[in-house]
């Protein structure tokens, strides 16, 4: 067996100098990924630093933004007053994810690093080139109906699995770290994650030992008119097939501003302006979703095994944009 | 509340614990010293070092909620927790539940009334799941909070039952959740 450390300590500069100083070394918060693929072997960690004494738990809603601490779990930024109010597609889709056990165990930071659900990687031993860079992609000609559809590449289709970061990346998020020489950084969500391309194993733009200390999500008047509808195998406690977070201002029957991205169909949380330019200043109708759908996944790459994806991604968001464009107009409450 | 997202590094002193060669677990409210490595879980903490074995191990990988145990009030999965990340924890298992008489939890008393099970493999699960669920709903909705099946059947998903006695689960959470005030 391998040999395997466990360290914990209760200042942000400590647990960034153990893993930063250690190849092997890993950070370790909830554990619902570190653990799992630990027993897998798809990880080998020699260290885990544990976070969840550092003082990085808070949710405090400030006039303009929410600021989520690190270690918040997935429970209780689903409930926060704030959240409900302000963007309830985050809560929404917190509460599509996992299941209650989970959510209570699982960080808002470690959700955004969250592991792909793809069977190749998990096995531990298929060629897999995010695992074992340089095997190959055995999903590419192989059982790839839970692949992605977008943003993949020819050493990589590996789905980014998460609810959260499906709302995330449609709301103004920013990404709070501090990196291993004890300088903070503020990186947009939407470049947090990287395209797989010829480096599928190098999955966001944090060195090694950076540690993300929270996030802030700004306020956005349409975010209070916003919603996450996910399309899975069974009703509850499955990853997607697919998923759309949408958020919607209309103004005399004219959409004048929209958020929009996809989840269960691409490599990593997938914003598509495109798709929100192609509603604003038409009419909330239906032809006009369709359309923003066909937009959405106009760079698709089906493959033998999910190209059904294509369609049940742009069925899932013209339903998720016509329910929520239904929904009664709320007087904003500040 | 302090911002919880430090704009400078804190620089407080630490307290760091070395890999133990034994840790001390609190479990249903009694202190245990075993021998275990970082690798341990606490679902193995709990039936290969301390027989406790009512909490059961199903997938071992989070997926189906038959180790589902109480870790400071709250259920998590403890196939998924390293034992020694919880020394400093109040542990709870189904071996915690019931009172020291002898009588059952009204949870697993209802579990019993309802039929609510068949092999009864992934019945602890349930129950520690349900009894979180209570707490909970007491918490967001008040003591006279009541759930839909459907509700139900969502906030009890994380708990999966093979033998498919889900209508039976749902109706032993709704009398439990009926009982909860005072109303049996």
């Amino acid at each position: 067996m391998r040999p395997l450390t466990y360290e914990r300590a209760t200042a942000i500069d400590e647990v960034v100098r153990r893993v930063a100083n250690r190849p092997g070394a890993a950070f370790l918060a909830g554990g619902t990924t570190v653990v799992d693929l630990l027993k897998l072997d798809v990880i080998t960690p020699d260290l885990l630093v544990d976070v969840r004494d550092l003082p990085l738990g808070g949710i405090v809603a400030e006039p303009g933004r929410i600021r989520i601490g690190a270690t918040a779990s997935n429970s209780d930024v689903a409930v926060h007053p704030a959240v409900r109010e302000r963007c309830p597609v985050l809560a929404e889709a917190l509460l599509a994810g996992a299941s209650p056990q989970l959510r209570n165990m699982a960080t808002i930071a470690g959700n955004l690093l969250q592991r792909t659900r793809c069977t190749y990687f998990r096995d531990g031993q298929s060629a897999c080139n995010k695992r074992e860079p340089g095997t190959g992609c055995s999903a590419l000609n192989g059982v790839n109906r839970d692949h992605a559809v977008l943003g993949g590449s020819d050493d990589c289709i590996a789905v980014f699995p998460s609810d959260a970061c499906t709302a995330l990346a449609m709301l103004d998020t920013t990404v709070h770290t501090v990196r291993p020489d004890g300088a903070t950084r503020v990186i947009d969500f939407a470049e947090l994650h990287t395209a797989p391309g010829h480096t599928p194993h190098v999955e966001t733009v944090l060195e090694h030992g950076e540690l993300i200390t929270g996030l802030v999500v700004e306020d956005l008047p349409a975010a209070r008119r916003s919603a996450y509808l996910k399309v899975r195998d069974r009703t509850s406690y499955e990853f997607a097939l697919a998923s759309a977070a949408v958020a919607l201002e209309i103004t005399d029957g004219v959409v004048t501003a929209a958020r929009i991205a996809l989840g269960g169909v691409a490599t990593r949380p997938w914003r598509s302006h495109a798709a929100e330019e192609a509603l604003i200043g038409g009419p909330a109708t239906t032809e006009r979703f369709a359309g923003a759908a066909a937009e959405a996944l106009a760079g698709a790459r089906p493959l033998a095994g999910n190209a059904f994806k294509v369609r049940l991604a742009e069925q899932t968001l013209i339903t998720a944009l016509t329910d929520l464009a239904s929904r009664p107009t709320e007087e904003p409450s500040s | 509340m302090t911002d919880p997202i430090p704009t400078s590094v804190d620089q407080k002193p630490v307290a760091t614990q070395r890999p133990p060669s034994g840790m001390s677990l609190h479990f249903n409210g009694v202190r245990h010293m075993i021998p275990v490595d970082a690798r341990t879980t606490v679902l193995d903490a709990l039936r290969e070092h301390l027989q406790l074995t009512g909490t059961k191990k199903g997938c071992d990988h989070g997926q189906c909620g038959a180790c589902t145990v109480h870790i400071n009030g709250r259920r998590v999965l403890a196939c998924l927790s390293l034992a020694v990340a919880h020394t400093d924890d109040d542990i709870r298992t189904i071996e915690g539940v019931t009172p020291s008489d002898g009588a059952l939890h009204p949870v697993q008393e209802a579990f019993l009334a309802c039929d609510a099970l068949q092999c009864g493999f992934c019945t602890p699960g349930q129950i520690m799941s349900a009894i979180a669920l209570l707490d909970e709903i007491k918490t967001e909705q008040g003591p006279a909070a009541r759930l839909s099946s459907d509700e139900i059947r969502e906030r009890m998903s994380g708990n999966i039952c093979r033998c498919g006695a889900y209508p039976n689960i749902v109706a032993a959470v709704t009398r439990a959740m009926a009982g909860q005030d005072g109303a049996r």
